[in-house]
């Protein structure tokens, strides 16, 4: 029976995808052991099973991040924090230093889309289409919001380090990575 | 010269000089017990607590307990690797250390450390978030306080080596921070030469060298390929502290 | 150069070590150490600005902005927030106009709270300046608050006189000492004056250390160590000077038995110190007293001028020609740390009070790096009594580890709150029934670093061996919440703790984030288990004994109170965090954008969940 295994992108860069790919063609015999069903690599848009195996890059900034994970969360049974925005946050996170000003929100939305020096927004409008979704109060990571199993730093990964901890999470066994592919950037 | 003395350190037989912490003694044997605060060429501090290590039974902090006669030292057991693993974790979750951006990654101390604990389960301990302000008045250093470990390297290396008196602990608890002389940096006396403010006095990417950001490339950094402490176990007679 | 500051470094003859009194001033003539000031301190003290603010930002009596000419601390003890504190703070935030924590605009009041002042028997108490108000209703506050703003003279506040000492001209205060229990030690009437200290002049060093040791005295703070052994080792180093200091810095929550040694044994107290220097070879002493506690100073300094004038201090004490001897006193600035003996040593050297390494432990470097040994109150009374009445007799009183009588100060939900001498080895209940304590659940005993237990441990018996305590014994009743008690501690041990070594400046944020987590009933029972990992690493790797004891109040209410802990711990079952609120994480957006959620609101999305 091979492992199936889901991935997704929350509030992150695929940077940790790419880094899926870096396995390059020992892509080969992960399918060998293992199937994808829901990813951004098959595009494959909901889950069609029940899945072994979640990797989930990205925290969540928004409410779709937070169905997202938590869709994941139901349907995987070992659920994988991959990547550095996924564990703490990343570099969205950044947003949550802004989190004691009197409307950090606004704050936030303002400096992003009006007062930025880098921004030209002639409306000076704030994206708000009904099918935006809803941003959080702050940057919140993934063992925040769902339980997580396991986790997988580095920004990213590399493909060495997706590659042997996919294989001991396929096997259950421990990943113990060496020195060399422990990294938190 | 006085009498020797002799301990032994997870069961290998160390040698030290009256007057000599657990740490020195270790590291001139080749044996490396863990540490932040404390750095060749200062009075140690003993406030970090990864140098933690049981002497007969009772915890210590290596870089402060004297060495003596007889005693048993625990450095290398699982049950002070999970303290440490702890106090790692605490100082990465109450500051914000965004490896990915900081210019100090591969050269971290606190990185490296981490690594060369293995740390790498899902985050026990929330993450605190602060927001503190960053300085940038000084036109050749930086100083961003949400990644200080309160080591305080800096104050000790100011007030030791320079002879001045530029940095200094304020405040207490979890509000303790490292405080400038003066309104900011820019308002003190610090020279850029200073050994406060010079590479590998700041353990993290606190203290940051404007104009000279990621210099070294990824795969070259200090702690690319060798983890932190090697170069002490890798000395069969240890560097010597001086 | 501003007069105040120029007046106070006079005053202190810009001694380095006085640099607390020197701040203590300047607060008090400015208001407030500002950065400007801390700057003209630093160049008349020959130091740096980063020192001097080191010290204000660490002292919570100093303060960098300004407070009012009239500073109102209410305490915050758990005591007093049962006794209803938060209604009398309110009354003083309307009167005033201010909100706690805030100065009025026109600087004249400034309202905040402050952990424990030492009165948790007439709870609520508040620190008006130095002036001690206790047993405080909605009423007296606003009595208070507009005899205030009428007349800002404290001492106009005095509607009632306190009993004993209290009543006396040098202190005038409105505290009571409540004493319901007085043993055969300390406590008890006709106590000859000074005969310890004769008999002690009359023996030599040695003898005088070997009576102490005999008798089996342990320290009377908290930590038990054997005190003959501390002045033997003191003795026994070889130093030009040797410091005797008394340590009055009760900060334990919920202890206040010094406060009433001070206002009632003051020359038992002084006599001991006296004997001690005689027996160490110190000429030396300081009484470090908790800012708390400044209404004491001046009825202190007179019972210090009386001993002077009587010849127990100074040369020749008692015709004993070459020993010489004279205390100092030393004002706290509001730092529970200090209570530590090597914090308060460094505060006394005019440092942040953060403890020192050890070893070298005090007695062989302590203050300026002398030998110098630090006892508690109520030591130094029982060292005095024990070479008056002898070794035998103390060693006969208590058990068989714990010698003499303990002074507990009993406080919360009982009929008689006060202070109870009782021998060492008296249960848990017989104290709860003398002081009618009719429906007790909960009793935390040796303060917020003390143990938490109920009713199935009651007849534990309060000594070294089994429960011991610094004086503390607090006593909740049934309806008051545990984890509202454990996280009361959490709150406590985060404002005080130094912040030096990791786990304790870190260790107790988290602590505290999982008690409210658990308070909450959002948490589950894998939480407990974090918890106790966690109260390992951090006793295990403090640096003092606040990080060796701060989780106690969490590991003991885990063990004595597991079904309270189970009632609020729930199991996950869909892998949720309970913690997570998308519906708070969502409210600022809504109002934002105005608009609902497509997913989370049930008008709009297709999930209700």
């Amino acid at each position: 029976m091979k492992k199936k295994i889901a991935t997704v992108s929350l509030a992150g860069c695929f940077g940790c995808h790419m880094s899926l790919l870096d396995i390059d063609e020992r892509i080969l015999d992960l399918l060998k052991v293992a199937e994808f069903d829901k990813t951004p690599l098959n595009d494959l848009k909901k889950f069609t099973t029940r899945c072994d195996i979640g990797l989930v890059e990205g925290g969540c900034c928004n409410e779709e991040n937070v169905h997202t994970l938590q869709e994941f969360r139901k349907n995987c049974d070992v659920l994988v924090a991959v990547g550095a925005c996924a564990i703490m946050g990343g570099l969205p996170v950044m947003r949550n230093a802004i989190m004691n000003a009197v409307d950090p929100l606004r704050e936030c939305l303002e400096e992003a889309y009006m007062n930025s020096s880098s921004v030209y927004n002639s409306t000076n409008d704030i994206p708000n289409d009904p099918a935006l979704p809803l941003i959080l109060d702050k940057v919140y990571n993934c063992s925040e919001v769902v339980k997580i199993d396991y986790q997988i730093p580095g920004c990213p990964p590399s493909g060495d380090t997706l590659w042997q901890t996919l294989n001991a999470l396929i096997r259950g066994v421990p990943a113990d990575l060496p020195y060399e592919l422990i990294r938190y950037d | 010269m006085s009498k020797s003395i002799t301990f032994k350190i997870d069961g290998a037989t160390v040698t030290a000089r009256a007057g000599q912490t657990i740490m020195d003694a270790a590291d001139e044997t080749g044996i490396y017990i863990p540490r932040l605060c404390d750095v060749e060429g200062l009075e140690p501090q003993g406030s970090c607590r990864v140098c933690t290590v049981k002497v007969n039974g009772r915890p210590a902090a290596a870089c402060t307990q004297p060495a003596a006669q007889g005693i048993v030292v625990e450095n290398d057991t699982l049950e002070i690797l999970n303290y440490r693993r702890d106090l790692i974790r605490m100082l990465f979750q109450e500051g914000n250390h965004l490896c990915s951006i900081c210019e100090a990654s591969g050269r971290c101390e606190l990185q490296a450390m981490a690594y060369r604990l293995a740390i790498v389960e899902p985050a026990k301990y929330p993450y605190l978030q602060p927001v503190r302000p960053i300085d940038a008045s000084h036109p050749d250093i930086l100083l961003d306080k949400n990644r200080c470990i309160r080591c305080g390297r800096c104050i000790r290396a100011s007030r030791q080596i320079d002879g001045k008196n530029v940095f200094g602990y304020i405040g207490r608890g979890i509000n303790k921070r490292v405080g400038v002389d003066g309104k900011n940096l820019a308002d003190t006396n610090v020279d850029v030469n200073d050994r406060a403010v010079s590479p590998g006095t700041c353990p993290v990417g606190c203290i940051i060298r404007r104009g000279l950001g990621f210099y070294q490339p990824i795969g070259q950094r200090k702690y690319d390929n060798a983890p932190i402490g090697s170069e002490i176990e890798n000395t069969r007679s240890g560097r010597g502290k001086q | 150069m501003n007069p105040v500051v120029y007046k106070a470094c006079r005053d202190f003859d810009y001694d380095g070590t006085r640099v607390l009194d020197i701040l203590r001033e300047v607060q008090s003539g400015l208001g407030c150490i500002s950065g400007e000031t801390m700057e003209m301190l630093a160049k008349e003290l020959s130091t740096h600005r980063v020192e001097i603010e080191g010290l204000v930002s660490f002292y919570s009596f100093f303060s960098e902005k300004p407070k009012g000419k009239i500073a109102i601390r209410l305490c915050d003890d758990i005591i007093d927030r049962f006794a209803g504190v938060s209604k009398v703070a309110k009354v003083f935030s309307d009167e005033l106009g201010i909100e706690m924590g805030k100065t009025s605009p026109d600087g004249i009041f400034s309202l905040e709270y402050t952990p424990c002042i030492g009165m948790s028997d007439q709870a609520p108490s508040a620190l008006i300046n130095q002036t001690v108000v206790t047993k405080l209703t909605p009423q007296s506050a606003r009595t208070i608050a507009r005899k205030l703003k009428k007349n800002p003279e404290t001492s106009e506040l005095l509607t009632r006189k306190g009993d004993g000492n209290n009543a006396c001209l040098q202190i005038n205060a409105m505290v009571k000492n409540n004493i319901r229990v007085r043993g055969e030690v300390l406590l008890c009437e006709g106590i000859p004056a000074e005969a310890g200290l004769k008999k002690a002049l009359k023996r030599k060093e040695d003898a005088v250390i070997q009576e102490i040791r005999a008798s089996g005295l342990r320290g009377r703070g908290g930590a038990g160590f054997s005190t003959g052994l501390k002045w033997d080792l003191a003795r026994r180093e070889t130093a030009r000077e040797r410091y005797v200091i008394c340590n009055a810095d009760e900060g334990e929550p919920g202890t206040f038995k010094d406060r009433v040694l001070l206002t009632e044994r003051t020359d038992l107290m002084f006599e001991g110190m006296t004997i001690a220097a005689r027996a160490i070879g110190s000429r030396k002493g300081i009484l470090y007293v908790r800012a708390e506690y400044t209404y004491l100073l001046p009825y202190l300094e007179h019972v210090l001028k009386k001993r002077r004038k009587r010849g127990l201090l100074g040369r020749n004490i008692a015709g004993k020609k070459g020993f010489a001897f004279d205390i100092r006193i030393q004002l706290g600035a509001g730092a529970y740390i200090c209570g530590e003996e090597s914090s308060l040593i460094s505060s006394c050297e005019g440092l942040r009070g953060e403890p020192k390494n050890r070893p070298p432990f005090p007695a062989e470097k302590g203050f300026l790096g002398y030998p110098t040994i630090v006892n508690n109150v109520e030591t130094f009374c029982c060292a005095a009594r024990i070479l008056d009445g002898g070794a035998p007799w103390f060693a006969g009183i208590g058990t068989d580890e714990s010698a003499g009588t303990k002074l507990l100060s009993v406080a919360g939900d009982c009929a008689r709150p006060g202070i109870y001498e009782v021998p060492f080895g008296i249960e848990v209940s017989e104290v709860l029934d003398m002081a009618g304590a009719d429906d007790p659940a909960i009793v935390q005993i040796g303060g917020a670093s003390g143990d938490m237990i109920g009713r199935t441990a009651f007849h534990k018996k309060i000594c070294y061996e089994d429960l011991p305590t610094g004086g503390s014994f607090m006593t909740f009743n049934s309806t008051r919440n545990v984890l509202g008690i454990v996280d009361y501690f959490l709150e406590f041990f985060i404002h005080e703790s130094c912040g030096y070594c990791t786990p304790c400046r870190v260790g107790n944020v988290f602590l505290r984030e999982r008690i409210q987590k658990i308070k909450s009933g959002l948490a589950e029972e894998a939480d407990l288990h974090y918890l106790i990992e966690l109260s390992n690493t951090i006793m295990m790797t403090s640096r003092c004994g606040l990080g060796h004891t701060s989780p106690r109040p969490v590991l003991s209410s885990i063990a004595h109170f597991p079904i309270v802990y189970a009632s609020l711990t729930r199991e996950l079952t869909d892998g949720r965090q309970a913690s997570f609120d998308i519906q708070k994480a969502l409210e600022e957006s809504r109002r934002i954008a105005k608009r609902q959620s497509m997913i989370y609101d049930p008008i709009y999305g297709e999930s209700t969940d």
